[in-house]
């Protein structure tokens, strides 16, 4: 297995605070891992860093071979190349549900109209969605806004996809159905990386875990034996609290 | 229906009773509207009307040029653009917090004076109401920009588009569905303040009104000028609502979903 994504020795500070204290982690091709943590441990913020979308201070980061951490690096051109789920969906209200999934397609990649929408329709049939392609998102239920979402974000097959808590928003009857999708999508061999306070979800798709707190990665392990066996004590301390 | 046709009569009784069958009716009649005088006032009056949309059209584009630059300037971000944020502060600050009727003297008597020349009053005025509804209209700007949730923006840069990108496809569309109606509210302001630019020595329909009526002896042409801007500003209140309404029943619409 091949590393898609490697960051070394990430370090984030905003104003005093040090959010982010040296984290490294690789994400294999295929390879599904979440991240865990209390609140405010940094997972957020390391997603936001990890595509560029929040400037690091310090480490490396390699997309494939390349270093996308390089200050030469075009960021609009490197944060095409993975797809972000965010907790609030963040659909675009003024655009049709057809038009969020099909715009960076269009825009971004210079992909025909047509072309795109014909991809974005079979997407949105695939998740049960097709009849509301033109509809707007306020239409959709959370559930149904958030399975958009996600299909905006793989519409245009990127590298990693990043999720941010993306079932935190919702209703507990819905989450179920963005949790099916997720599963789906690491079936069909998506590479994911997963900020996520579903610990059940987690460890039955994760293939690999990772326990942040306090800005650092405290322990990382196979999901099957971090959730069985932690070592570390705040680890287990974390699980107890959530479970 | 029912309860809205009695409700109006009985009001069409009041007026009847309390205001026309009054023996001052008859006096506010004679002196506000003669319809002989009302006629003989009109193309004057009209004549005048012509120089205040004048002054109201080009106003339109001139105001909504420099209230984007203002409005631009206010939100960039980063210290580079410090100076330009203190400047286009400062201009909203002044201009919207001094009386118009100030700005047009010291714009119709201070301009003339210094350059020494005579400027149309024409000129005069739109340079007085774009001074004064820029920074109102740039604020209403602003707030619409600001007002676009900073994760709209988040959404649309995770995407790979650009700043400009973002800017027109994501943010501006959904800012100029929020300032639609103060932005039609202020054009409405707008639209009698442009009758004040008989101060400037312009004959619009109220210096020409203000003739016929000196003439006369009789207010009846003030009221015809008066009728022509509310004419005017019918339309644009009407719009306002509507679009007011349309918006509030899509919101609401979603909430229910
Ligand atoms: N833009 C910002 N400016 C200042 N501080 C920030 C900013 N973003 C995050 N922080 C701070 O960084 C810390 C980590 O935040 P982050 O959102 O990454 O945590 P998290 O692990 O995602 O928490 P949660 O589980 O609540 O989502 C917090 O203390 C937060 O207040
Ligand atoms: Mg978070």
């Amino acid at each position: 297995m091949s590393a898609v994504l490697t960051a070394s020795e990430l370090w984030k500070t905003f104003g005093e605070k040090e959010v982010l204290r040296g984290i490294s982690l690789e994400l294999a091709t295929h390879e599904v891992v979440a991240l865990i943590g209390p609140s405010g441990s940094g997972k957020s913020t390391l997603l936001r860093c990890l595509n560029l979308l929040e400037p690091i201070d310090d480490g490396r980061i390699l997309l494939g071979e390349e270093d996308i951490s390089d200050p030469r690096v075009k960021p609009d051109a490197v944060r095409a190349r993975f797809g972000v789920v965010f907790q609030h969906y963040n659909l675009f209200p003024h655009l049709s549900v057809l038009d969020n999934v099909t715009l960076a397609s269009r825009v971004v990649h210079g992909v025909a109209r047509a072309t795109a929408e014909e991809r974005g329709t079979r997407l949105l049939e695939r998740i049960g969605l097709a009849d509301k392609a033109r509809e707007h998102p306020d239409r959709l239920s959370g559930g149904q806004q958030q399975r958009a979402a996600i299909v905006r974000a793989i519409a245009t097959d990127p590298e990693v996809l990043l999720l941010d808590e993306i079932t935190s928003a919702l209703d507990p009857e819905l989450v179920g159905e963005v949790l099916d999708l997720v599963r789906e999508l690491a079936a069909d061999g998506a590479t994911i990386l997963m900020a996520t306070h579903e610990m059940a979800f987690a460890r039955d798709v994760a293939h690999r875990v990772l326990f942040l707190d306090g800005g650092v990665v405290v322990e990382e392990g196979p999901a099957a034996e971090l959730f069985a066996a932690p070592r570390e004590a705040r680890t287990r301390e974390f699980l107890a609290r959530m479970s | 229906m029912l309860i809205a046709a009695a409700s109006t009569v009985v009001v069409g009784a009041l007026v009847w009773a309390f205001v026309i069958n009054t023996e001052g009716w008859a006096k506010v009649q004679a002196f506000f509207l003669d319809p002989a005088i009302a006629l003989a006032s009109l193309p004057k009056i009209w004549d005048g009307f012509l120089l205040n949309l004048e002054v109201l059209a080009i106003s339109v584009v001139t105001v909504g040029v420099v209230a984007l630059l203002i409005a631009t300037f206010r939100t960039l971000r980063g210290p580079v653009f410090f100076p330009l944020r203190v400047i286009a502060a400062a201009y909203t600050d002044l201009f919207r917090g001094m009386p118009f009727i100030i700005v047009l003297y010291i714009v119709g008597i201070g301009i003339p004076t210094i350059t020494n020349t005579r400027i149309p009053p024409i000129v005069l005025g739109v340079i007085a109401v774009t001074l004064t509804y820029s920074s109102y209209v740039a604020e209403v700007m602003r707030a619409g920009i600001e007002a676009v949730h900073p994760s709209q923006r988040l959404a649309a840069r995770a995407l790979g588009l650009g700043y400009v990108q973002t800017l027109v496809r994501i943010v501006l569309p959904q800012a100029i569905r929020k300032i639609t109606p103060p932005l039609m509210n202020d054009f409405v302001a707008m639209q009698k303040d442009v009758g004040l630019v008989s101060i400037l020595g312009a004959v619009d329909a109220v210096r020409a009104a203000q003739i016929a009526a000196s003439q006369t002896y009789n207010f009846t042409p003030y009221i015809v000028a008066g009728v022509l801007f509310v004419l005017l500003a019918i339309p644009t209140i009407r719009l306002t609502d509507w679009y007011s309404a349309r918006l509030r029943d899509r919101e609401q619409m979603g909430s229910i979903v």
